[in-house]
């Protein structure tokens, strides 16, 4: 195996291939068995399209996953795959990617898997900032067990464990990652390829953990969830994008901006402030960062997507190898000599 | 006035004083001493869970004992022949077990009526006639020891403290012991603070000397060295011989090892002693919680390296759902249980063997997993290279059962040649013609072990139900139903080492079966019953699951078949279920290990119940 720099810090160290690879190379030999018009199926439509721009060699990329309909995933990428147990992937590709930095390593998991049952991995896991890509489908609702509310669902959401409403506040799961300290977070839409190829393209040459939520509809147990964000015209009077260094602006024309309010940030008209006062996205600051992510509202009059925070920090990975080869320049692996240890006597016959 | 030497075969010292007190660091230099000098010896420390338990109290104290002795033990010693008790609470907790005319030595300056009152003493022990069965000496021995540090400059609390010192320095005269190592010892542990290591050897000598000069002390001892085995010896405990193990075990795989886990008493030694030897390739992860520790070696496991998790009894409980993944995607994954008291937190720093079914059976649906258990502290080593090499060969994961008793127990090891350990290396799958993720080797079962990063070999596994050779996902009943039996089969397949029987008379009609660390105490007391002429078999399992297949044919030879544990009787439901064997079950749980005496006499009674 060659590591080859390819320039690309997120993916160093993972070897690659000047064969040309296509979306189909990617797609496993497995039949996809979400339901029709599960927002599963744009997701992983993306990530085939979009890995063959990676040209990595295939089999050093590798797709963990928990439980849950998402969870299925890795069964349908032709790459290496582990559908392992609830909550607990983020553990299990800890362990890989400290094992092995030739492998590029994907986590894919959902609002169920990632905030209830696995929270503790995941804050744990971005707090140490392991190299992985953790790709969080929020649908807002549980949909392998066939219809519960989530740690995403709305307050007072009715369903069948909650006939009269649920009691629960839900998280914003990218305040929630930034508050663990995660050194990259973005958000997208299932239904918007660009955007979320974007993101993905951003995530995988970030080095370091790199959070993606991506809301995506479940047509069975919480359809139109996001329908206000797929409407042509309501999704430009909500949806903000934001851009490393560009102002914050949005609407068909850039109507509406962006601005401090307190400590916080808050929509405004463009033509009601001066330019100057229009925030301009710095995805190395964690106040703005955090601040843009309070922006979205559980409800959706506004969301942002694109990359909240990319931030340069040392990966726990390649910290914890760094000290395994400092420890073997240092001593050399002498195992009669650590068995012997100081104090030895000797018995003759 | 010249002191008589008086020659001993075997000699149980307990140290016993505040948590405070250094007690376990005193234990452990005069063992070292001991080694140092030839003797063979076992040890036992005994702490409370609490860092620090309120000062003097009962639930304070902290013991260790050590049995030393010129010829091969087995055991730390049933009761003290000498107690070193360093205030009243250590007296009253120990006291019991000290037999008549055994010496104790006290520490008077702790013996104010505020601690005596704080244990329960109405009047003073060292002053009424409580203690007359025994050979005492009072000594005042933070007094002396503080006179002894006087022109050090060093405050009296820190002089003060050096009193355990004090203690080994007269132990060490008494008992004619080497004294260079211990001075050694504190100038390095004390390196960076010159000054209080020279106060403790000041202390240390000043007990030697007390010994010598008071006159108080009318005979010393003697305990030759021991004829052990021609070899080179150090001495070790379970804990350290366990990570040992993993080391070489690493090195015989010519793999890297991954250990994630969790702190958990008694286990974390073995992370603590792991994380120094990073330059074999070794990783340890301190991760957020039991279940992400296992999940960080299985992880480390499918990326090819050999995967390792380390706790105790309820951290396997919070595993049990990732040791099933590995039971289904079939990796290898060594997964150490320091067994300690339970249920639940139990008696966190006390031994027991009560884990054996929930290794045997704690996981949803037909789980089957290796059990290997060690027998005493030297022999962790052997035993987890033997656990590594059965992950490796047969790609699943496996429980290796020590206990508390073994993790901090300590005895001479006779250190191995590394060219005579086994060669563990491993094939990784490579090619990409015909590759199955879920065929098998004829011979062992194993399925092949095909890691990210191996061209051709893309597959996926997990944790639902596999296809039979495609390892695709399969709801198919009579595949489900195969698979089940696939499993099973390849751990009951394992190979292991026949279990040998102890009997040098060849005439014994009961057989007395223990498994991990009731070795010691079993085989102590099956050496005594024979010597009152009552012959008996003891066979003693390192492999629960599978056990050796010649154990069913080694159980029917025998007229009675008993078996001790440190449970309710876990091992005899086995042995009687798999053998339909009247397995009689002795059974105690109190947190200690057994004692060679009561072992004695429930044998000798059931010899002699059998000749009747």
């Amino acid at each position: 195996m060659t590591a080859i720099d390819l320039g690309i810090p997120g993916l160093t160290g993972v070897p690659t291939t000047d064969e040309k690879q296509t979306a189909r190379d990617y797609k496993s030999d497995q039949e996809v068995r979400w339901c029709p018009g599960c927002g599963d199926y744009i997701v992983l439509n993306t990530m085939q399209s979009f890995l063959p721009s990676l040209g990595l060699k295939r089999e050093n990329i590798v797709f963990v996953s928990g439980i849950g309909c998402s969870s299925r995933f890795p069964y349908y990428m032709n790459t290496y795959g582990m559908h392992s147990i609830h909550g607990r992937a983020p553990a299990i590709a800890t362990g890989l990617a400290v094992a092995r930095p030739d492998l590029s390593v994907w986590v894919v998991t959902g609002d169920g898997d990632a905030l209830s049952i696995g929270g503790n991995h995941l804050i744990h896991t971005l707090r140490r900032n392991v190299n992985l890509k953790i790709l969080l489908f929020n649908n807002r609702i549980y949909g392998l067990t066939k219809g519960q509310y989530s740690p995403t669902s709305e307050e007072g959401k009715v369903t069948k464990s909650t006939p009269l409403g649920s009691l629960d506040h839900p998280f914003n799961p990218v305040s929630l990652a930034l508050g663990a300290e995660a050194s990259f977070v973005g958000r997208a839409l299932d239904s918007d390829k660009a955007g979320l190829t974007s993101v993905l393209r951003q995530a995988a040459e970030h080095r370091g953990s790199a959070l993606v939520e991506i809301y995506q509809n479940c047509p069975i147990f919480n359809d139109g969830a996001f329908d206000v964000l797929k409407d042509a015209d309501e999704a430009q009077r909500r949806i903000i994008n934001v851009v490393d260094g560009e102002p914050i602006r949005f609407g068909r024309e850039g109507e509406y901006c962006v601005v401090r309010e307190g400590f916080g940030l808050a929509v405004a008209k463009s033509a009601d402030v001066d330019a100057s006062d229009i925030v301009v996205h710095d995805a190395s600051d964690l106040n703005l960062s955090f601040a843009l992510s309070r922006l979205s509202t559980q409800d959706l009059t506004h969301t942002v997507t694109g990359v909240f925070r990319r931030a340069d920090r040392p990966t726990y990975d390649d910290g914890v190898r760094a000290q395994v080869g400092a420890a073997k320049a240092a001593k050399p692996a002498d195992l009669s000599k650590l068995l012997h240890g100081k104090d030895t006597w000797t018995v003759v016959g | 006035m010249s002191t008589e030497t008086r020659k001993l075969d075997r000699v149980v010292i307990r140290f016993a004083g505040d948590s405070g007190d250094g007690m376990q660091l005193t234990g452990d230099r005069f063992t070292s001493e001991a080694a140092a000098f030839g003797n063979d010896l076992a040890t036992q420390p005994n702490f409370p869970a609490e860092i620090r338990a309120p000062q003097g109290t009962l639930p304070g104290v902290s013991s260790f004992q050590l049995h030393f002795a010129d010829y091969d033990i087995l055991t730390p010693g049933d009761r003290p022949d000498v107690l070193v008790a360093m205030n009243p609470a250590a007296l009253k907790a120990n006291v019991g077990e000290l037999p008549d005319g055994g010496i104790l030595i006290v520490n008077t300056d702790e013996f104010s009526k505020r601690n005596l009152t704080k244990v329960g003493y109405d009047s003073n022990p060292l002053e009424d006639d409580s203690l007359e069965k025994f050979q005492v000496h009072k000594i005042a021995m933070a007094t002396l020891t503080i006179g002894a540090l006087e022109e050090t400059g060093l405050g009296k609390k820190d002089a003060e403290r050096a009193k355990n010192m004090f203690a080994l320095g007269l132990l060490s005269w008494m008992y004619h012991r080497p004294t260079e190592g211990t001075e050694r010892f504190l100038r390095e542990k004390f390196a960076k603070k010159p000054d209080i290591a020279e106060a403790n050897v000041l202390a240390f000598r000043a007990g030697w000397n007390y010994g010598e000069t008071t006159e108080a002390f009318a005979v010393t001892y003697e305990v030759a060295p021991a004829k052990l085995n021609v070899g080179t010896y150090r001495q070790i405990t379970g804990n350290t011989a366990t990570a040992y193990g993993i080391v070489a075990a690493a090195q015989l795989s010519k793999l890297p090892v991954v250990l994630g886990t969790y702190p958990i008493t008694p286990a974390s030694d073995i992370l603590h002693e792991l994380s120094k030897h990073k330059n074999f390739d070794i990783t340890t992860v301190q991760a957020e919680d039991e279940i992400a520790g296992i999940g960080i070696a299985l992880g480390a496991s499918y990326g090819g390296a050999l995967g390792v998790t380390s706790t105790s009894g309820p951290g396997i409980a919070l595993k049990s759902e990732t040791i099933g993944l590995a039971v289904m995607t079939e990796l290898p994954l060594l997964v150490i249980d320091v067994q300690r008291g339970g249920p639940s937190t139990g008696l966190p720093t006390k031994t027991e063997q009560a884990d054996l079914l929930q290794a045997m059976f704690g996981r949803n649906g037909e789980s089957p997993v290796p059990i290997v258990a060690p027998q005493s502290p030297s022999d962790c080593f052997d035993a987890v290279v033997d656990a590594c090499r059965i992950a490796l060969k047969y790609r699943t994961p496996v429980l290796f059962l020590s206990d508390g008793a073994v993790a901090n127990g300590s005895e001479p090891w006779m250190i191995p040649d590394v060219e005579s350990l086994p060669d563990l290396t491993v094939e990784f799958a490579t090619d990409p013609e015909n590759f199955q993720p879920y065929s098998r080797d004829p011979e062992t079962l194993a399925r092949p072990w095909a890691v990210p990063g191996t061209p051709g070999l893309q597959h996926r596994i997990g944790g639902l139900e596999k296809q039979d050779i495609t390892g695709n996902i399969s709801y198919d009943p009579e595949n489900h139903d195969k698979m089940v039996r696939l499993r099973q089969a390849k751990i009951d397949g394992i190979e292991v080492p026949d279990v040998e029987v102890e009997d040098p008379d060849g005439n014994a009609r009961v057989l007395v079966v223990g498994w991990g660390s009731s070795y010691g105490p079993i085989g102590a007391a099956a050496r005594r019953v024979r010597k009152l002429g009552l012959p008996v078999a003891h066979a003693h399992l390192r492999h629960l699951n599978p056990f050796p297949k010649n154990l069913g044919e080694v159980l029917r030879k025998y007229d009675k078949v008993i078996v001790p544990e440190m449970n309710l009787g876990q091992l005899a439901l086995l042995l009687r279920a798999k053998y339909l064997v009247d397995a009689v079950s002795y059974t105690k749980v109190q947190g200690l290990p057994f004692k060679a005496e009561e072992l004695q006499d429930v044998l000798a009674d059931v010899i002699k119940g059998v000749s009747a």
